[in-house]
């Protein structure tokens, strides 16, 4: 018999309040919204929960939509249980001003590179992160190209600009 | 003697009973031009191609490229074959900082020549940024055939250049551009 989503939520508000916000998935995945000052709560008690044994942070990722004012950079984590065969996604917001977010290396060890490629490619600070620098670009870079103020071509390069094509 | 082996032809000089007089340069450029150690620095699939040249169909070694030095201290000409990304720069940069005079350096394909397709944020636009190339390869990737052509390319230069091409003032200021050494 498997568990419904609805049985995980009112487990969960019984347990921690109203932590969450829940929202529209097409594929039946339990998806919502978190506020960053719950996170690290929330998955801390999932983690250490008996009745599901939420045990695998299957992926992090990052995502930045320039129009959401005020919730400017996000991450989204899914979080999965071995043993039952849920997973769950949640999705966290911060301003872009002050991208900061709890580390959740303390919980799961598998965070540990997943919040430092998000890091590299968003500029989100994890913080309590034990060594958050770049691990996929090159240290001397500045620039966090996977938002989308960042030009997707590189920047300093004169021989492909529109002039020596007419336009 | 078999006829179809050919044999390269001797440096214009003065011969006589016993004796050939010529030019200092044009016989070590002579031996250096056919005796080429190449290191593949091969990252993508202009190295597969590369493969294909060094192989038995298209085989390099009919130039006198058949030992492939793994070591840069050992060899002459190093061969770039691959997206560069610009995390492999410096590394780049180093193995030919380690290459011992006289050194020759070809890029091999759109990638090691311009970046190519890969107009992005990682990859290193272009060789000629970091290190002196000599002889530019086309293609993505560029056939055997055109490879060798670029062997070929190089043995026409190091022929002709002088034995000590590192004390000219053009090689000093190329490599001062370049900030090597």
């Amino acid at each position: 018999m498997s568990i419904t989503n609805e049985e995980i939520i009112s487990y969960i508000e019984t347990n921690l309040g109203s932590v969450f916000e829940v929202q529209q998935d097409n594929y039946g995945v339990l998806t919502a919204e978190v506020p960053v000052h719950q996170l690290y709560k929330l998955v801390n008690f999932l983690y250490k929960d008996l009745t599901y044994k939420f045990n695998n942070l299957v992926t992090l990722c990052g995502v930045h939509y320039p129009d959401n004012k005020g919730k400017e950079i996000g991450a989204v984590y899914h979080i999965q249980s071995m043993t039952h065969r849920i997973l769950i996604r949640f999705k966290v917001f911060a301003p872009i001003e002050k991208p900061e977010l709890p580390s959740l290396t303390g919980i799961y060890a598998a965070a540990n590179w997943m919040e430092r490629e998000t890091y590299d490619f968003y500029g989100i600070q994890f913080l309590g992160h034990p060594n958050l620098k770049r691990i996929l670009n090159m240290d001397e870079m500045t620039d966090f190209p996977m938002r989308k103020e960042f030009p997707l071509e590189d920047p300093y390069r004169q021989d492909k600009s529109d002039f020596h094509f007419g336009r | 003697m078999n006829s179809q082996i050919q044999m390269t032809e001797a440096p214009p000089g003065v011969e006589g009973q016993g004796f050939f007089a010529t030019r200092l340069d044009s016989v070590v450029g002579l031996a250096r031009k056919n005796s080429i150690w190449p290191l593949p620095f091969a990252t993508s699939c202009c190295g597969i191609e590369f493969m294909a040249t060094m192989a038995s169909h298209y085989d390099l070694a009919r130039f006198g490229s058949e030992r492939m030095s793994f070591t840069p201290r050992q060899a002459d000409l190093l061969m770039v074959m691959g997206t560069i990304a610009k995390k492999m720069g410096p590394v780049l940069r180093q193995v030919y900082e380690q290459m011992a005079e006289p050194r020759w350096v070809i890029a091999v394909g759109a990638c090691a020549s311009s970046g190519g397709i890969f107009d992005t944020y990682s990859v290193l636009q272009g060789i000629d940024l970091i290190i002196p190339v000599d002889v530019y390869v086309p293609g993505c990737p560029p056939r055997p055939e055109q490879i060798i052509d670029g062997v070929m390319r190089i043995q026409d230069l190091i022929g002709k250049e002088s034995i000590r091409r590192r004390n000219s003032e053009e090689y000093k200021k190329l490599m001062e551009e370049y900030m090597i050494k």
